[in-house]
C-alpha cells in the first residue's frame, strides 16, 4: 500500500507516525462505527476476523516462513480451546482464571507441535502435509470420543457454559463498566482480540527479522544450502512448528472464552484448509498480506449472504444457494492463486520481484533452484 | 415473482398506519440456506402464519393496539453463524425468538438470548443440554431426546431383551443413543453391544459383525438416514435377523428411498404427534397448504411456538421479556400440536413421541408414547 | 472363528475398493511425485454420473446388465475427461513451480469438484436403483454376497490388466521411463506430456469403475463420498509403497483388513477402554507409522531422499 505514495512521504518518519496514529484511532473507534452503522453482529464478525488474523499469522510461520505445509493446524487451535473450556467451566467444576489458562493452552499446544513435529519433520513437503492432516483428524476423533469410560471431553456434546474472561472483578461478559461507560461483550472482546492480534503481529515481525526467521527462509528456499551454512534444520523446523502451534493455542483459548461453547464440530479439516487459504491468498510469508487474507476470507462469506436476495432480484429465483458458494469460492481461490498469482494478493516485495514476469530469466532460475532443492 | 407477499406487506403497512399500533418484533431463526433450507423455511412459514393470524385479530397490550412483526434470520445450521445472527436479532430489539432448528445452533445462541433476557422458543432442537444450561429464557415445544430415547428404548425391549445400540458420534446421535441405552436397562432389557460409527461412513460390516457375535434381538441406531439405510442392508447381508430401530434422524421418506426393500418392518420414532393426530392438525394443514404448500415437519411447532410467546405476553399484558417471562413458565394452552405446558427446565411437559413402522414402503404410525 | 472369517471377508471387500482407488494415486505419484488430492473426487463423479444415467434409464425395458453397461460407458469417459482437464488446467502450469504449489492446487481442485458436484447433484444422497438381485452365500459360517464376490473379482481383473499395460505395452514402458527420470525419458524421445495425460486418463477410468462399484455395493452415492475414501486409498498406496502398482493392491487389501479387524476387536483387546469409535484412526495411524518408519512402504524400493 505504501508503494502508492510518493517516495518523499514514504521516507519521512513523521508520515509513518501519522499513519500509525490514524490507523490506531480507526481501530479503536471501529466497533462503535460498525455498531452504529451495521449493527452489533458485525462487531462480532470483526472480533472473529481478528481471531483468524492471529491463527493465520501462526500458520504463516509454518507455511509461509519455513515452507512446511501443515494441514492439521486446527488441532493446535482445538488444544488451546479445550484447555480453556475444560478448566474454566462446570464440566470438571474447575474455574481457573484466563491468565493461567491462555499460557497453559499455549504451552500444551506448543508441546503438541513438538510431539508431532519431532518424528515427522524429516519427511518431505507433501508427506508432511498428509501426516499433519492425519494428526489433525486424530485429535478431533479423540476429542469427539473421550467421554467414555472416563468423561474427559464430554464427547460430541461439547463443553458448555465456559467462564468469560475476567480482569479482577470485571468480566468481559455480558458487559464491562469502564469509567461509567458500559462496554458490551462484543466490543470488549474486540479490544481484547485486537490487543492479542497486535501482540501477535509484533512477535511475528520480530521473529521474521530475527536470526531464526532468516534461518526459516533459508530452509524454505534451499534446505541443502541451509544445512551447508550451518543451520540445524531439524531444530529450526521444530521451532517453527512449536511457534505456529503456540499461536494456535492462544487463539483457541480466546475462541472458547468468546463463544462460551466448544465442540469437536468446530475443529474439522475444513477449518484448517480455510486458514491455509487465508495464508496462501494473502501472500505466504508476508505478514501484511496474511492479515489481508484473513480479513478478506472472514468478511467475504458474510457478504455472500447478500448473493441470495440478489439472485432473487435479478433472476427471480435463487439458482445457486449462497452457502453452497462459500467453499467453492475458497477452493477456486486456492487454484487460481497458485496458478496466476502464487505470490498472493499482497506479496512481500522480495517475493514479488522473484516471481514477477518482468524478469523471466531470474524467475525461471529462481523456480528451478527451488525445484531442484525440494525434489 | 410472487405477488401475494408484497401485496400482503402493503396491506399490513396500510393497516399499521391506520391504527398507529406499537410494533412488537418477534425473531425467527433457522437455516434458510444449505441442505436444511426446506426445513428452515417450514419454520419461518409456520411462525409467519401464527403472527399474521394474531395481527388479523387486532391485538392489544396494556390497552394499546400492537402489531407483531416477524424478523427472520438465517443461521446456516452453523454454530458460529448462529451466534452472529442471534446477536443481530437482539440488536433489532426482538422480544422473543422462535428458533433455532439444530441443537448445535440453539445451544451457543441461547447464551446471547439469555444475556439479553429474550425468551427463546425452539420448535425443533431436541438435545437435552439445550434446556439444562441454567438459563431462564430457553424453552421448546418439541419433545427432547430423553423423552424420545425413553420411547425407543421401551419399544425395543418389548421386541426383545437383548438390545444393541449404535451411534454416529454426533451430538444428536450420541445423545439419543445414551438415552436409549438408559431406557433399555430401565425397562428390564440388556444392552448387549455398544458400537460406533461416523456421520460420513458407509461401511458398517466390521461393527455389525461384532454385534452378530452378541446375538441381539434389536439394533437401535442414533443417527441419520444416509447411514441407517446401508446399515440395515448390511445387517441383512450378514444374516443378522434382529429388528432395526432409530430416531427422527432416520424416520424420513429419504430412508425408505435409500434402503429400498430392506426398509420394510423398520421402526422409527419422531417427537410430537403425527400431523393427522394433532388436535388442530386438520385445520392447520388446510390453512398452511392454502398459503405455503406442503408441510415438511416443523411448521405446526413453529406456529405454536409463536402462539405461546404471544399468549404469555397477553397474559402479562406486556411485551417486555422481564414482565412476560414468568407467565411463559406457567403457560397452559391447547396448541395445534396438543396441550402445551412447560416443566421447570422449559421442556414440554410429558412431550409425546410417536413410533412409526415401515409398511408397504410407507411410514405408518403405530403408537404414541407420552402426551396428555 | 466364523466371526473372524467374516471380519476377514469384510476387510477383503473393503480392501479391494481401497486398492482400486489407490492405483490412481500411485500411478500419478509414481510419475509426477504429486499427491493428486482430487482423485477421490473423480471416484465420486464416476459414481454420480453412473447413478444419473441409471436414473434416466430406470423406466426403460432394458435388462439390468445393459443398463449397467450404458452407465459405465458414460461414466468412464466422463471421468477420463475430468482427469484430463484437472491435469491440464491445474497441474501442468505448475510443473516447474515449487513443490508446495501443486499440492495446494490439488487441495483446491478437490474442494472445487466437491462443491460443483454439490451444486449439480444436490446435497442429498442419491440411491442406487435395485437392479442387482443380491444372493447371500454361506461359507463356513460367514456370509458373502454375489455383489461382494463380483467386486473382488472385478478389482483383481482390472489390476491384472493394469499390470499388463504397464509391463508389456509401449505406453507402459514410456510411463516407467518417465517415472524413473523425466528429463532422460524426454531425451529418449518419450512425449512426456502425453504420458502424463495418459496416466491421469487411465487412473480416472479406474476411478470411474471404483465409483460405480462403491455406489452399487453401498446402494448410495453422495457429493462428499470421495474425500475420506481418497485419503484411505492414499494411505493404502503409501502402505504398499507409493509409485508401485502391486504395492497399491497389497496396501489396499491390508488396510481393509486392518480396519475391519481393528474395529471388530479393539473393544475386546482393550477391555472396553477403546471402541469402534476409533475405526477411522487406524488408517491415519498406519499412514503416520509407515511414513515415519518405512517411507518406501512394504514393496517400495528404498530410494534415498524419496521421502
Amino acid at each position: 500500500m505504501s508503494a502508492l505514495l510518493p517516495r518523499r512521504w514514504r521516507s519521512d518518519p513523521r508520515f509513518a507516525w501519522a499513519a500509525f496514529a490514524a490507523l490506531g484511532v480507526l481501530l479503536a473507534a471501529l466497533p462503535f462505527i460498525v455498531d452504529a452503522g451495521m449493527g452489533r453482529s458485525w462487531v462480532r464478525i470483526l472480533a472473529f476476523a481478528l481471531l483468524y488474523v492471529m491463527l493465520a499469522l501462526g500458520l504463516n510461520i509454518v507455511v509461509g516462513f519455513a515452507g512446511l505445509l501443515d494441514l492439521g493446524y486446527v488441532a493446535f487451535y482445538a488444544v488451546g480451546a479445550y484447555v480453556y473450556a475444560l478448566l474454566a467451566s462446570p464440566h470438571f467444576g474447575i474455574h481457573l482464571p484466563f491468565w493461567v489458562l491462555l499460557p497453559l493452552g499455549a504451552l500444551l499446544a506448543c508441546t503438541a507441535g513438538v510431539v508431532l513435529g519431532a518424528p515427522t519433520l524429516r519427511l518431505r513437503g507433501d508427506y508432511l502435509a498428509i501426516v499433519t492432516l492425519g494428526f489433525g483428524e486424530i485429535v478431533r476423533i479423540f476429542l469427539n470420543n473421550l467421554n467414555a469410560p472416563i468423561n474427559l471431553t464430554n464427547g460430541p456434546q461439547g463443553v458448555n457454559l465456559i467462564d468469560p474472561i475476567r480482569f479482577g472483578d470485571t468480566a468481559l461478559h455480558p458487559a464491562v463498566d469502564l469509567f461509567g461507560v458500559s462496554l458490551p461483550a462484543t466490543h470488549a472482546h474486540y479490544y481484547l482480540f485486537l490487543a492479542f492480534t497486535l501482540l501477535t503481529v509484533f512477535v511475528a515481525l520480530r521473529l521474521q527479522r530475527s536470526r531464526i526467521g532468516r534461518a526459516w527462509v533459508a530452509i524454505r528456499e534451499d534446505e541443502i544450502a541451509a544445512v551447508a551454512m550451518g543451520i540445524d534444520t531439524r531444530n529450526v523446523k521444530l521451532l517453527a512448528f512449536a511457534m505456529g502451534a503456540t499461536f494456535g493455542g492462544v487463539g483457541g483459548g480466546l475462541f472458547a472464552a468468546f463463544q462460551g461453547f466448544v465442540s469437536p464440530e468446530s475443529f474439522t479439516l475444513m477449518e484448517s484448509i480455510m486458514i491455509l487459504c487465508m495464508v496462501v491468498l494473502g501472500g505466504m510469508g508476508h505478514i501484511p498480506g496474511v492479515i489481508l487474507g484473513a480479513l478478506l476470507l472472514t468478511v467475504l462469506p458474510e457478504l455472500l449472504r447478500y448473493v441470495g436476495p440478489l439472485q432473487e432480484a435479478v433472476l427471480g429465483r435463487v439458482a445457486v444457494d449462497p452457502s453452497d458458494l462459500r467453499m467453492l469460492l475458497f477452493g477456486s481461490a486456492l487454484v487460481v492463486a497458485m496458478i496466476f498469482r502464487p505470490e498472493g494478493l499482497w506479496p512481500s516485495p522480495q517475493r514479488a520481484r522473484e516471481l514477477s514476469p518482468d524478469n523471466p530469466d531470474e524467475t525461471r532460475q529462481e523456480q528451478e533452484s527451488l525445484f531442484d532443492a525440494t525434489r | 415473482m410472487n405477488l401475494a407477499r408484497p401485496l400482503g406487506l402493503v396491506l399490513a403497512l396500510v393497516s399499521a398506519a391506520a391504527t398507529a399500533a406499537d410494533t412488537v418484533k418477534i425473531g425467527c431463526v433457522a437455516p434458510l440456506t444449505g441442505p436444511q433450507a426446506h426445513l428452515g423455511k417450514d419454520i419461518e412459514n409456520g411462525a409467519r402464519l401464527a403472527i399474521d393470524e394474531i395481527n388479523a385479530a387486532r391485538p392489544t397490550l396494556a390497552g394499546k393496539p400492537v402489531r407483531f412483526e416477524l424478523v427472520v434470520e438465517d443461521d446456516q445450521a452453523d454454530p458460529r453463524t448462529a451466534t452472529i445472527v442471534g446477536q443481530k436479532l437482539v440488536d433489532a430489539g426482538v422480544k422473543g425468538v422462535v428458533g433455532h432448528l439444530n441443537s448445535g445452533a440453539s445451544i451457543p445462541a441461547s447464551k446471547i438470548y439469555s444475556d439479553a433476557g429474550v425468551p427463546q422458543m425452539s420448535p425443533a432442537s431436541t438435545a437435552i443440554l439445550y434446556t439444562r444450561q441454567g438459563f431462564k429464557t430457553t424453552y421448546r415445544v418439541m419433545a427432547n431426546d430423553a423423552q424420545q430415547g425413553k420411547a425407543l428404548g421401551g419399544a425395543a425391549v418389548k421386541i426383545g431383551k437383548r438390545v444393541a445400540v449404535v451411534d454416529d458420534r454426533t451430538a444428536y446421535g450420541q445423545g439419543l443413543a445414551d438415552e436409549v441405552a438408559k431406557a433399555v436397562v430401565a425397562a428390564g432389557g440388556e444392552v448387549v453391544g455398544r458400537e460406533f460409527t461416523t456421520d460420513k461412513s458407509t461401511d458398517f460390516t466390521a461393527i455389525l459383525t461384532s454385534l452378530k457375535a452378541k446375538r441381539p434381538d434389536v439394533v437401535v441406531y442414533g443417527g441419520m438416514d444416509p447411514q441407517a439405510a446401508p446399515m440395515v442392508r448390511q445387517m441383512r447381508q450378514l444374516g443378522i435377523k434382529a429388528a432395526f430401530m432409530g430416531g427422527d434422524g432416520m424416520q424420513s421418506t429419504e430412508f425408505i428411498k435409500l434402503a429400498g426393500n430392506v426398509a420394510e418392518g423398520v421402526t422409527g420414532s419422531s417427537p410430537g404427534l403425527p400431523l393427522e393426530k394433532m388436535p388442530g392438525g386438520g385445520a392447520f394443514t388446510q390453512k398452511f397448504n392454502a398459503r405455503f404448500g406442503k408441510i415438511q415437519i416443523y411448521a405446526p411447532f413453529a406456529y405454536d411456538a409463536a402462539q405461546v410467546l404471544v399468549a404469555a405476553m397477553r397474559k402479562a399484558d406486556s411485551a417486555e421479556p422481564a414482565r412476560y417471562l414468568p407467565e411463559l413458565a406457567k403457560v397452559s394452552l391447547d396448541g395445534v400440536i396438543g396441550p402445551i405446558a412447560f416443566d421447570a427446565y422449559g421442556d414440554l411437559e410429558d412431550g409425546p413421541v410417536t413410533l412409526y413402522q415401515v409398511k408397504g414402503g410407507q411410514w405408518v404410525p403405530v403408537e404414541t408414547v407420552g402426551g396428555k | 472363528m466364523d466371526i473372524f472369517l467374516q471380519q476377514l471377508l469384510n476387510g477383503l471387500v473393503l480392501g479391494s475398493l481401497y486398492a482400486l482407488v489407490a492405483l490412481g494415486y500411485t500411478m500419478v505419484y509414481g510419475i509426477l511425485e504429486l499427491i493428486n488430492f482430487a482423485h477421490g473426487e473423480v471416484v465420486m463423479i464416476g459414481a454420480m454420473v453412473a447413478l444419473t444415467v441409471l436414473g434416466v434409464l430406470a423406466g426403460t425395458p432394458l435388462p439390468p446388465a445393459a443398463m449397467l453397461a450404458i452407465a459405465a460407458a458414460v461414466a468412464i469417459p466422463a471421468c477420463m475427461a475430468t482427469g484430463f482437464t484437472i491435469e491440464r488446467v491445474a497441474y501442468r502450469p505448475l510443473r516447474r513451480a515449487p513443490r508446495l504449489a501443486p499440492l495446494i492446487t490439488a487441495i483446491g481442485v478437490s474442494i472445487v469438484l466437491q462443491n460443483v458436484a454439490m451444486i449439480v447433484w444436490g446435497r442429498q444422497y442419491v440411491s442406487f436403483p435395485p437392479l442387482i438381485d443380491v444372493h447371500i452365500h454361506e461359507v463356513a459360517g460367514a456370509t458373502i454376497t454375489n455383489v461382494q464376490i463380483a467386486i473382488v473379482a472385478l478389482a483383481a481383473l482390472i489390476m491384472a490388466g493394469l499390470l499388463l499395460l504397464v509391463r508389456r505395452t509401449r505406453l507402459g514402458r514410456a510411463m516407467r521411463a518417465t517415472a524413473q527420470n523425466r528429463e532422460v525419458a524426454e531425451l529418449m524421445g518419450v512425449d512426456v506430456n502425453r504420458v502424463i495425460s495418459a496416466t491421469f486418463v487411465i487412473g480416472s477410468a479406474l476411478a470411474a469403475v471404483a465409483g460405480m462399484m462403491v455406489a452399487a455395493y453401498y446402494g448410495l452415492a453422495h457429493y462428499a463420498m470421495g474425500f475420506m475414501l481418497g485419503l484411505k486409498a492414499f494411505t493404502a498406496a503409501v502402505l504398499g509403497g507409493i509409485g508401485n502398482i502391486p504395492g497399491a493392491m497389497l496396501g489396499g487389501l491390508l488396510l481393509g483388513i486392518i480396519e475391519s479387524l481393528g474395529a471388530g476387536y479393539i473393544g475386546d483387546l482393550t477391555g472396553g477402554f477403546l471402541g469402534s469409535h476409533y475405526q477411522d484412526i487406524f488408517a491415519f495411524l498406519v499412514l503416520i507409522l509407515v511414513l515415519v518408519f518405512r517411507p518406501s512402504g512394504l514393496l517400495g524400493e528404498r530410494i534415498a531422499d524419496r521421502a
